[in-house]
């Protein structure tokens, strides 16, 4: 049902994606607990490989993975290899004779973990693609948008930012949709133009046009660098047009949701005081992203036979599908 | 398809675990703090049923739990579809505390050394016992009930099910056993009963 991989969320049915969010329930109750560990992945090997640096998502990933007992190992390759010439291939292919049965891949090329996918029987999960997606943390606000709401059907969801550029944003406006949640965008026409005239999202101008409309003001990190490219001209410029201050969360409705994928930009597009107030779900979004993740490796998992035992030919382009 | 307890079956055999339990708690076991826990899903009707009786003999309410099994389950890894995880829920200090484990129908054992698997995670339990509506054989493992409500002769690929709606218990000879000797564990999955695994 769930597939071998997560890849992406465009195109993950509304079952599947109601099965995670369930599932991932049940795995908080597990965090709740004075022993915060489940036997299902004793034996398990899951890697994590970042080709970028992160260290929330790959700590998230690594404590939902020794939550449910799997060994865990961890490749930061733009500290490494890569830096010594190493490919992307040869790299996988160091790693897969470590015989790991999941790995958990962040890459600044949209569709490095699509190839990953196809090149070995691991499982792999996607920690974001470039540009492109990054669907556990799309799944993870929608369980925190799902906690509040009961449900995604007909809620009005407000991206705030560099919707262009954000792996969070393409994941949660895929998501959210098939969920029957409807999207608003606004950001700097910079940031929200072109590329988003396939996404299934309404574009605003101002950040005032969507606050007022919205049940979930989702805002994106400035990413500084992106700053000096011509994008934008400066942080300070962006808080006063695009910065979610108190004045402007003020006019939005009373049971309004603050949302940050993290890490912060306090005084840029979340004011300190927001960042702080009652309406923030921001740490309630990093507890749900070890229960989501924990979802997803138990889901993924084992459900397709034995770990992988016997040795591979190492090298070799296994093509799993 | 036999009906192998009807409602006033049914009755008796509740009958014949509450006597059980009941002298259990007034003293055939170790004092102290108890709790009912039901394992996931069909022992949690029974649970909750035996709490009443022990409530309505004017014994002190033992506490109620829910455990469920999923996530220790030693049979993940045979190439079925996940199992969805419920509910676990033990809402006292299990250390110290004497546990009455409640299912439907024992079978290979296996559920029951998962849910004390589970149970351990929680806890050190002071002591702990199993209490069964339906022993229906065919063990695996070297684990026995404390307590039975009836004991069912079957074939290793029959199924067992309970109905809590009717208080019925139902036998169904797995058909076509004899020609497929490895379906038996896809097809007890594949209908979700509440039977032993």
């Amino acid at each position: 049902m769930i597939g071998k991989d997560l890849l992406q969320l465009r195109g993950m049915s509304r079952e599947t994606i109601t099965t995670i969010l369930d599932t991932a329930e049940q795995m908080r109750e597990v965090g709740r607990r004075r022993v915060k560990k489940v036997p299902p992945l004793r034996g398990r090997l899951v890697v994590t490989l970042f080709f970028e640096n992160s260290t929330r998502t790959r700590t998230s990933f690594e404590l939902a993975a020794k939550r449910l007992s799997a060994d865990t190992l961890s490749f930061n390759v733009s500290t490494s290899s890569t830096a010594k010439g190493e490919t992307l291939m040869d790299t996988a292919r160091t790693i897969y004779a470590m015989q790991p049965d999941a790995v958990v891949v962040r890459h600044p090329c949209a569709g490095a973990p699509h190839m990953l996918a196809r090149s070995f029987p691991w499982r792999v999960l996607n920690a974001g693609d470039g540009i492109h997606e990054h669907p556990s943390q799309g799944l993870l606000d929608m369980l925190t948008i799902r906690d509040r709401f009961g449900s995604l059907e007909g809620r009005c969801v407000a991206i705030v930012g560099d919707v262009q550029h954000s792996r969070v944003a393409r994941s949660n406006i895929w998501g959210l949709t098939t969920m029957g949640a409807r999207v608003l965008v606004a950001g700097p026409g910079t940031m929200c133009r072109a590329e988003l005239a396939g996404l299934p999202v309404e574009l605003r101008h101002t950040i005032d046009d969507v606050v007022r409309d919205a049940d979930v003001i989702m805002l994106l990190r400035i990413q500084h660098e992106r700053l000096g490219r011509g994008v934008l001209p400066s942080p300070r410029e962006y808080a006063s047009f695009y910065g979610l201050d108190m004045a402007r969360l003020r006019t939005a409705g009373p049971g309004v949701m603050v949302m940050h994928p993290g890490p912060i930009n306090r005084g840029v597009e979340i004011g300190a005081d927001v960042a702080d107030s009652d309406q923030s779900v921001i740490l309630d979004q990093v507890t749900n992203g070890i229960a989501v993740r924990m979802a997803l490796l138990y889901l993924l998992l084992g459900s397709a036979g034995e770990p992988t035992g016997e040795s591979p030919a190492v090298g070799a382009a296994h093509v799993a599908d | 398809m036999s009906r192998v307890l009807d409602a006033s079956g049914m009755a008796l055999a509740i009958d014949r675990l509450a006597e059980g339990l009941l002298a259990g708690l007034r003293g055939g076991w170790p004092a102290g703090p108890t709790a009912i826990v039901g394992i996931r899903t069909g022992g949690v009707p029974l649970a909750d049923r035996l709490r009443a009786r022990a409530v309505a003999a004017g014994i002190p309410a033992p506490a109620r739990g829910g455990l469920d099994i999923t996530l220790y389950r030693d049979d993940l890894y045979t190439g079925l579809e996940k199992p969805l995880v419920g509910d676990t829920d033990l809402p006292f200090e299990v250390t110290g505390c004497g546990v009455v484990l409640v299912d439907d129908v024992l079978f290979t054992g296996r559920t029951i050394r998962a849910a004390l698997g589970e149970l351990h995670d929680f806890g050190r339990p002071s002591w702990v016992r199993l209490c069964v509506l339906v022993d229906r054989g065919h063990r695996e493992l070297p684990i026995q009930p404390d307590l039975v409500g009836v004991v069912v002769r079957t074939q290793l690929k029959d199924r067992v099910t309970v109905d809590w709606q009717r208080d019925e218990v139902w036998l169904r000879p797995e058909p076509g056993a004899s020609e497929s000797g490895s379906s038996e564990s896809g097809a007890r999955r594949a209908t979700g009963g509440p039977d032993d695994r």
